[in-house]
């Protein structure tokens, strides 16, 4: 479609511009400064509405370098929820008090903006304009936006140093594919590596790709950054990386290698079984997560860790990669919203009220918050993947695909292994809540907002457990490309 | 000079010189210095392959801006971040940021 009418179905992305722009203005206007999260909220809330309009269009937009349709739609909806709640919950963390936030929302929006894109993003130029430039670099700034504090400037350091080498590996690599078959566009690729006569260079190209995706959703050996950038980053930050760029990091493998590969028989590319790789990097990177988990003292640091093994369980799928597997990434997404950002906001709590912020911190926050440790459990039954919670149910998809295939009993006898590990440290954090008696037993109360997100985000991580029908009606209607 | 070969052979010297200065430099400006040097590395591969390869189009070249541009962004946050670092520490060496661990 040509770059004049594509915009017909390009307005959610529009306004969601427009939104970023009016922040940036209200910013500068003395009197209404104080009201720019008021508009950075409305701007998402009317782009889902934009968005809710779009359900159903498949369409290739600007001469075929955009793709609307449902599979990216669906995508979208997982990055505005976590947008929404993210500047909203940042208003009440007090860490983020001597920040400025009018920038930090700016730069968020400019974030979801940049998942949008990556989300559906089908040509070579767009991944790269989508992944590095609209959000890798304001997640650099966001995690350091604690200018003084040295934590949060560790984190965005490192951050920066990972991210701009790993982009830099990555579009060697595209250039590398670019040069062998002869296009840019993700289709055109797949046509053109029919004919590649130099397999070693295009095994390198792969590689060098992969080594990019990789250090979005945080797969070993490319997950160096993710502990100390989720330790340091601002705690609502931290929530959001975890899941929104890994989401969006997910949606951009599945894509690439779906619409690239699957069609040519995969395994014949330079002698190598590419499935065998992705199944052998997702165990290493389950259980290098979670055996790592389980030494953490620093709350937040250990669901980092555990967000790596997530993203194995993930990877899982991905190495059978049929619409079946995409379809329970897509399920184990949804479900990981909810349960990670729930956990995040309940360490915001912790933090904002006790300043706690290791295990010995979190001794007796049960009963210090009956309401809230209740909440929390759930939360940690879900992230362990107990029935009945919504991971659970995402991990059943997950593992249902991967004994389907057959070809990979080893990796699902691995998966339920890990699953048993990270029962022990999520119920670490249970057990310091609940079973110790606190040093001041004064109960705490949670601030008002963040107490209604942590509820707002348990009770689908509860509920989709027990009845999960419209996520998956939901997400057959998505998977198209 | 004028065939794909030798744009290729250069390019990937300029890639590993590139990659060997990341793997080394502890010096924070080298270190982005180093990743410039990649970047170039696959600018000067998109606009050779598009010069000899027989595209018809000119997104190699296109590309080629697009990575020049993002570069300069790139480097311009990157260094922001370097410069806050040596006000909380007083150094650009990246090693000096080590208070997380494990």
């Amino acid at each position: 479609m040509s770059n004049f009418s594509s915009i017909a179905f390009y307005l959610p992305e529009l306004l969601l511009v427009l939104t970023i722009l009016a922040v940036i203005v209200v910013d500068l206007i003395p009197g209404l400064k104080r009201f720019n999260w008021i508009i950075a909220l409305a701007g998402i809330v009317f782009t889902g509405v934009l968005l809710y309009g779009d359900s159903g269009v498949s369409e290739s937009l600007y001469l075929g370098t955009i793709a609307s349709d449902p599979f990216a739609y669906f995508f979208k909806w997982i990055f505005l929820i976590a947008g929404f709640f993210t500047i909203l919950v940042s208003r009440h963390t007090h860490a983020l008090r001597g920040a400025d936030l009018p920038e930090y929302n700016a730069l968020l929006l400019i974030v979801v903006f940049g998942l949008f894109l990556m989300a559906s993003a089908t040509n070579l130029v767009t991944v790269y304009l989508g992944m590095i430039e609209t959000v890798s670099l304001p997640s650099y700034v966001l995690a350091g936006i604690l200018k003084n504090d040295r934590k949060s400037n560790e984190a965005s350091l490192k951050y920066v140093i990972f991210g701009a080498f790993s982009s830099g590996l990555m579009v060697y690599g595209f250039s590398w594919l670019y040069g062998l078959t002869g296009s840019m566009s993700l289709s055109g690729i797949q046509q053109g590596l029919a004919g590649v006569q130099e397999p070693l260079a295009l095994y390198m190209a792969i590689l060098l790709v992969l080594a990019g995706f990789g250090y979005k959703i945080s797969m070993v050996p490319f997950h160096f950054w993710t502990p100390d950038v989720y330790e340091g980053s601002p705690t609502p930050i931290t929530g959001f990386l975890s899941v929104a760029p890994k989401a969006a990091g997910f949606a951009i493998l599945m894509r690439f290698f779906y619409s690239v590969f699957t069609t040519n028989s995969l395994t014949t590319i330079a002698g190598v079984d590419w499935l065998t790789l992705i199944a052998l990097l997702s165990a290493v990177t389950m259980t290098f997560g979670n055996l790592i988990a389980l030494q953490q003292e620093n709350v937040k640091r250990m669901l980092a860790f555990s967000s790596i093994a997530h993203a194995g369980y993930m990877l899982m799928a991905l190495s059978i990669l049929s619409p079946d597997a995409i379809k329970a990434v897509m399920v184990y997404l949804t479900m990981y919203l909810f349960m990670n950002m729930g956990a995040f906001f309940m360490v915001i709590f912790a933090e904002n009220q006790l300043n706690a912020h290791t295990l010995e911190d979190w001794k007796g926050l049960g009963r210090k918050a009956p309401f809230l440790g209740a909440l929390m459990v759930i939360l940690m039954m879900s992230l362990t993947g107990l029935p009945p919670s919504a991971g659970f149910v995402g991990k059943l998809y997950l593992f249902a695909v991967v004994i389907a295939s057959k070809k990979f009993y080893w990796l699902a006898i691995v998966g339920v292994l890990n699953s048993v590990v990270s029962l022990f440290y999520y119920f670490r954090i249970v057990k310091a809540m609940w079973l110790f008696s606190p040093a001041d037993p004064k109960p705490v109360k949670a601030d008002s907002v963040i107490g209604l997100s942590i509820l707002l985000f348990t009770i689908p991580a509860l509920l989709l457990g027990i009845y999960w029908t419209p996520i998956i009606n939901l997400i057959d209607k998505s998977i198209g490309f | 000079m004028d065939n794909l070969h030798s744009y290729l052979i250069i390019s990937s010297i300029l890639f590993s010189l590139g990659l060997f200065g990341v793997m080394t430099r502890r010096n924070g400006v080298a270190v982005l210095m180093g990743i410039e040097l990649i970047l170039n590395a696959a600018n000067l591969n998109f606009v050779a392959f598009n010069r000899f390869g027989g595209m018809a189009e000119l997104d190699g070249q296109v590309f080629g801006i697009f990575i020049i541009v993002l570069a300069a962004a790139e480097a311009a946050v990157a260094l922001a971040i370097i410069i806050n670092l040596f006000k909380n520490h007083e150094t650009v060496n990246i090693d000096s940021a080590d208070q997380m661990k494990g």
